[in-house]
């Protein structure tokens, strides 16, 4: 088609970002979606691939194949392809909503499920500054000044999703579930808050990228000046994710499958959703916080930019990097559950508000005393 | 430009890509009415009784004790952040605080507020 104008289609794109006048609030703009579309394009991805893993895993473990067919015409590659056989499956089963339940809440509880995780993955620094056309670019979807008070206060509104899912199902499994999972979620909440205290002391600030920063080496990492916190954090880690050995929420035995039992097709697809996304938020979280970051270990971000000469290479490999951490933690997940067996409730209530609660407490005034001495003469 | 109004776009996309991800089967599966099918799932028997069932009041407790830790926990959170500006005072002054809520804590302990059976 002549429009009269002598121009390609690829001439007419390169033109335009000579309309956009380019000062830091365009560039922000364009950063900030080119980023987001980034993280939510491979935040979706995600839970596909962990389920796979967690399927393959433990058939390992347990001298089990496992999934091993579903594959591209006669490849099958290790049954890769199952996770995405069964999200089209979910997808177009069809969806039986329960008459007793309350409508409203029973579509807005996998709602609340998801959203938090994807918020709270926006904060979270996923490597040094990029440096674009002079401008400096945070590899965050969103930085905060306060990143840390922003991260718990959002991944704490996923209790209303697993409170909502089990009473709007007008089941009693799904009601018990959730009257489990939600005080459980919410009694490991309060040790989490604290474990993160004295990283807080010793960095002195709320700004996840600050925090990043200041653990150029190795000793000045997390885990080694805090470890009391980094134990914690690590046991919270899987409460709050009602995962394996604190999965008392989906006690198979005795709930059926505990807040979702009502839940089917695309909705427990998105509770999963929900669920391994904000696995992924709190094992980046931990490797944040306790493990450097992006920071590699032995060589210090000027050394990388200086060798590769860029500081785009080095927010690269810095991205690499925490994503190998996370994927270590991720691993823990999973390795946890297919070897501990489960905790009964009350073992689980004290061991939460008996024991985490006054050792938390005990961390952030020793921490207090010993950095005060330290500091102040 | 203001770092909130990134949040609010992020909310707002979450929110969204939360609800379509949620209904998509409600577009795309089938849709075939059967009265047994929509009773709620108890391995195959017929429902007893009701899915509001009394609950053990140890949850309310359970709730109403975390907001008690939860907003000292966000009180720490400050003088977290303000550490070295208020030096041994703050200190102190939150050894104090923290001194409070253990008696407090000792009393929930005692009254038996934490026991499950």
């Amino acid at each position: 088609m002549n429009l009269g104008v002598d121009l390609t289609f690829l001439e007419f794109l390169a033109s335009l970002p000579a309309l956009v006048e380019w000062n830091d609030f365009t560039v922000g703009l364009v950063a900030f979606a080119v980023k987001f579309a980034i993280l939510v394009g491979g935040l979706l991805q995600l839970p596909p691939l962990l389920v796979w893993i967690e399927r393959r895993v433990p058939a390992l473990m347990q001298r089990r194949r496992g999934p091993n067919r579903v594959g591209f015409f006669k490849w099958r590659l290790y049954g890769l392809m199952q996770s995405l056989a069964d999200t089209i499956k979910l997808i177009f089963k069809e969806e039986v909503v329960p008459d007793g339940a309350h409508k409203v809440f029973y579509h807005l509880a996998p709602v609340f499920c998801v959203f938090p995780a994807f918020l709270v993955a926006c904060a979270i620094p996923y490597g040094p500054d990029l440096l674009v056309f002079g401008h400096k670019i945070p590899l965050s979807v969103v930085r905060l000044d306060v990143g840390f008070l922003f991260i718990l206060a959002i991944s704490s509104l996923a209790v209303y999703g697993v409170s909502l899912a089990g009473w709007a199902s007008n089941n009693k499994y799904s009601l018990m579930g959730s009257l489990r999972a939600s005080a459980q979620m919410i009694s490991y909440e309060i040790p989490l808050g604290m474990s993160l205290i004295p990283i807080v002391l010793i960095y002195g600030t709320l700004d996840l990228g600050k925090i990043v920063e200041a653990q150029t080496s190795l000793i000045h990492w997390g885990v080694f000046a805090a470890p009391f916190s980094f134990m914690i954090f690590l046991i919270c880690m899987f409460a709050e994710t009602n995962r394996a050995p604190f999965d008392l929420a989906e006690a198979e035995g005795e709930l059926v499958a505990g807040f979702h039992t009502e839940y089917n097709s695309a909705k427990f697809a998105a509770f999963f959703l929900g669920e391994y996304v904000s696995m992924f938020v709190l094992s980046c979280l931990a490797a944040t916080v306790f493990f450097g970051g992006w920071q590699v270990p032995f060589v210090p971000y000027e050394t990388i930019v200086a060798l590769a000469g860029s500081p785009n290479i080095a927010a690269l490999a810095g991205i690499m990097m925490l994503l190998l951490k996370a994927s270590f933690f991720m691993w823990v997940y999973i390795w946890v559950r297919w070897t501990l067996p489960r905790f009964r409730y009350d073992q689980l209530m004290s061991l939460g508000w008996k024991f985490m609660l006054p050792i938390g407490l005990a961390n952030v005034v020793g921490t207090a005393v010993v950095l005060a001495v330290l500091r102040f003469k | 430009m203001n770092p909130y109004i990134p949040v609010i776009i992020v909310l707002i996309f979450g929110v969204l890509l939360g609800s379509i991800l949620s209904g998509l089967a409600a577009f795309l599966g089938p849709k075939k009415y059967l009265k047994e099918k929509m009773d709620p799932y108890e391995c195959g028997v017929p429902k007893v009784t009701s899915g509001s069932e009394k609950m053990s009041v140890k949850f309310y407790l359970t709730a109403i004790l975390f907001i008690l830790f939860d907003i000292e926990t966000v009180f720490l959170y400050l003088w977290a952040r303000t550490f070295d500006q208020l030096g041994w005072l703050g200190v102190v002054e939150v050894a104090m605080f923290v001194l409070v809520l253990v008696v407090g804590y000792i009393y929930v302990l005692k009254r038996g507020a934490l026991e499950w059976d």
